[in-house]
């Protein structure tokens, strides 16, 4: 494997199994390719996340590792084993559902005990283990509770608990957060994270949100287009976007088109800058360059730094927290944000509408795109 | 909305809302079946009418003749198994419909029928049936002989099916069509093989549909004459037969009352039963 050049976001330690390996899984609907010959391979106890926005085919792919959708081409294998072809009910995986498919005729505990049930489990082995999962997911006396008359929040958990009281090797979460409010998301977030480290089963999340991604994951997999546009530990995903597509995906980001005149230095419609020592182009190149918002640094007065241009604020948004500067240079617009640390210092001062500023990118916060094939708008 | 203050107001709301509907059920259902009632006490006259003495000599009149306990038995062995065949039908048929790209025509083909009169879809039977009919034509096309279908119990099973089954795929389908659909995965991801998936995930949530379907279909089916009388000819008497013939020819309308509320004392009975093992929500589905 090639080295990455960040460590896991909660640099923990991974196993060195894998949990599950994709080789060249493709899928077709009709005439349309869903799934393009993904390779992947997750590793025992990690927090792993698909994510993508809606169509790219990631549920797909996890419908393929759960059973309820088969390759047309490739094999998956978990734990070791070739499951390509072996049905959902005898893989060692278990799914938590979008729409949690709890089962509406059936009680909290008979819901939780479902799988157990099917495995022949005694019957006092049984009721222990769904008070383990009921305790688990912080609900317990509710076992004879009927679940549709639970909000959502605690079907979701329940969803989970079901899952979980089988002590799969993988377990599947296909958007599950995704039909909650977002105070009630938040805190999930925080509850799965926990869960995930203190009982080390391997997770594999699907979700749109790139937020929800980055928070939870250990390593995320950004498709598009039924192909995986980048894989690598989050920070590197958000850091060092490798395609436009990952780049105004996951966050928001400035796209420039620039031409490479020297191995380290680029000329753009707002001027030439310099590069970082990473990047070596051959002059001519056409690439992207890529910064984020809050990387951007603004100045009243000229600061001594390299990568300087002017510009001049279009539009001020306050959020609260932060001020975002639309701003226009050489034709181009550039999205900017400050914190709203309310102190007037060099770097840190707030300015008014069609303000001239001075602009400086730090080189190593440029990040050199040099897939320009992929289009700069992730919705298209 | 304002408080009812007087007495007054708050009764004439209720005539409002409740009276009309009220007012049908007891014109048309409790009024007529008191008549009834009181008719099947009565005795019939020399001329037919309806005469005192009053008693329960019809009710010991049916009771006691092995003829009538037989047609009745007959009318729920029949009953019963057309209700069975159009359960082992409706059910997979339900199914069909619910997940068909086609199920908006599917569904207008299962209630066409319904277009034509009922009785001329019986008269069809006879067409299909006949010596010279559809059927023994297809079968003579073979080189067999022709088969005597008509009259036939066998004709008779085929009709009923034919005109109840609808009355089961629909609640039924209502029933199913709900079902979500992921939840069969979820069964499957805990483990659960296809047939013990369908039994523990889906078939609990379509038996309120059975229930209802149950009894849309084997109501009417004890209770038909016409399908008797049209494709049984004298052999198949039905319990409907009996009450017909009762008013019919043989003019005893205090005997007819008898066996038609000996018929809805049966069906209540199985109403009873049925709320008593669903609950009282299990009536609310029904209606």
């Amino acid at each position: 494997m090639e080295p990455t050049l960040f460590r896991s976001r909660r640099e923990r330690k991974l196993g060195e199994h894998i949990a599950v390996r994709l080789e060249g899984v493709t899928k077709r609907f009709g005439d349309q390719v869903v799934v393009d010959n993904v390779n992947l391979e997750i590793r025992d106890g990690e927090f792993f996340s698909l994510l993508g926005p809606s169509g790219c085919g990631k549920t797909t792919l996890l419908r393929m590792i759960a059973g309820f959708d088969t390759p047309d081409a490739g094999r998956i294998i978990i734990g070791g084993k070739d499951m390509t072809q072996v049905p959902p009910y005898l893989r060692p995986v278990n799914t938590v559902f979008q729409n949690y498919a709890l089962f509406p005729h059936m009680t909290v505990e008979q819901n939780i005990a479902f799988g157990l049930r099917m495995k022949k489990m005694p019957r006092d082995q049984i009721a222990q283990r769904v008070q383990w999962a009921l305790e688990l997911i912080n609900l317990p006396g509710y076992e004879k509770r009927r679940t549709d008359q639970m909000s959502g929040g605690q079907r979701q958990r329940i969803a989970l608990a079901r899952a979980l009281v089988n002590e799969p090797e993988v377990l599947l979460l296909d958007e599950p957060l995704s039909a909650l409010d977002l105070k009630l998301r938040q805190e999930l977030r925080i509850d799965l994270m926990n869960l995930q480290e203190r009982l080390g089963i391997t997770f594999i999340f699907v979700t749109h949100d790139q937020e929800e991604a980055l928070v939870m994951s250990d390593r995320i997999a950004v498709m598009n287009k039924g192909r995986i546009e980048q894989l690598g530990p989050t920070e590197e995903i958000y850091e060092l976007p490798k395609t436009a597509f990952v780049a105004k995906f996951i966050g928001d980001s400035n796209l420039i088109p620039a031409q490479a005149i020297e191995p380290r230095k680029v000329r753009t419609a707002l001027g030439e800058f310099v590069l970082d020592d990473e990047d070596a182009l051959v002059p001519g190149q056409e690439v992207l360059l890529s910064i984020r918002p809050e990387k951007i640094r603004l100045f009243r007065e000229k600061p001594n730094l390299p990568n300087l241009f002017r510009a001049k604020v279009d539009d001020i948004i306050y959020t609260g927290s932060e001020n975002q500067y639309v701003l226009v240079a050489g034709g181009q617009r550039l999205m900017c944000e400050t914190l709203n640390q309310d102190i007037q210092e060099p770097g840190h001062e707030e300015f008014t509408y069609d303000e001239e500023v001075w602009v400086a990118f730090t080189p190593e916060k440029l990040v050199v795109i040099q897939d320009t094939a992929s289009g700069s708008n992730p919705y298209a | 909305m304002r408080e009812a203050t007087t007495p007054w107001e708050r009764l004439r709301r209720v005539l409002f809302t409740v009276g009309p509907g009220a007012l049908w059920l007891v014109l048309f259902i409790l009024i007529p079946t008191l008549i009834m009632f009181v008719a099947s006490l009565m005795s019939r006259g020399s001329l037919g009418q309806l005469v005192p003495p009053f008693g329960l000599h019809n009710y010991l009149r049916f009771f006691s003749d092995p003829l009538f306990i037989e047609i009745i038995g007959r009318s729920l062995w029949i009953g019963f198994w057309s209700t069975v065949f159009i359960m082992l039908l409706g059910y997979p048929l339900a199914f069909y419909i619910a997940q068909s790209r086609y199920k908006e025509v599917l569904l207008l083909l299962v209630v066409i029928p319904f277009f034509t009169n009922f009785l001329i879809r019986v008269y069809a039977w006879i067409v299909v049936f006949q010596k010279e009919g559809l059927l023994n034509g297809l079968i003579t096309a073979f080189g067999l002989p022709p088969a005597e279908l008509l009259p036939s119990t066998f004709a008779v099973y085929v009709a009923t099916v034919y005109t109840y089954l609808p009355f089961f795929v629909l609640p039924l389908y209502a029933a199913v069509e709900r079902i979500d659909w992921s939840q069969l995965e979820a069964a499957y991801d805990l483990g659960a093989r296809p047939i013990r998936a369908f039994w523990e995930a889906i078939f609990p949530q379509t038996v309120p549909g059975l229930f209802a379907g149950f009894l849309l279909v084997f109501i009417p089916a004890v209770g038909t004459f016409v399908i008797a009388d049209l494709l049984g000819g004298g052999k198949v008497t039905l319990v409907g037969n009996l009450i017909q013939l009762q008013f019919g020819s043989a003019q005893n309308w205090a005997f007819g009352s008898a066996a038609s509320m000996v018929l809805m004392a049966m069906v209540l009975l199985g109403l009873w039963l049925y709320a008593r093992t669903q609950g009282e929500k299990g009536l609310d589905k029904l209606v």
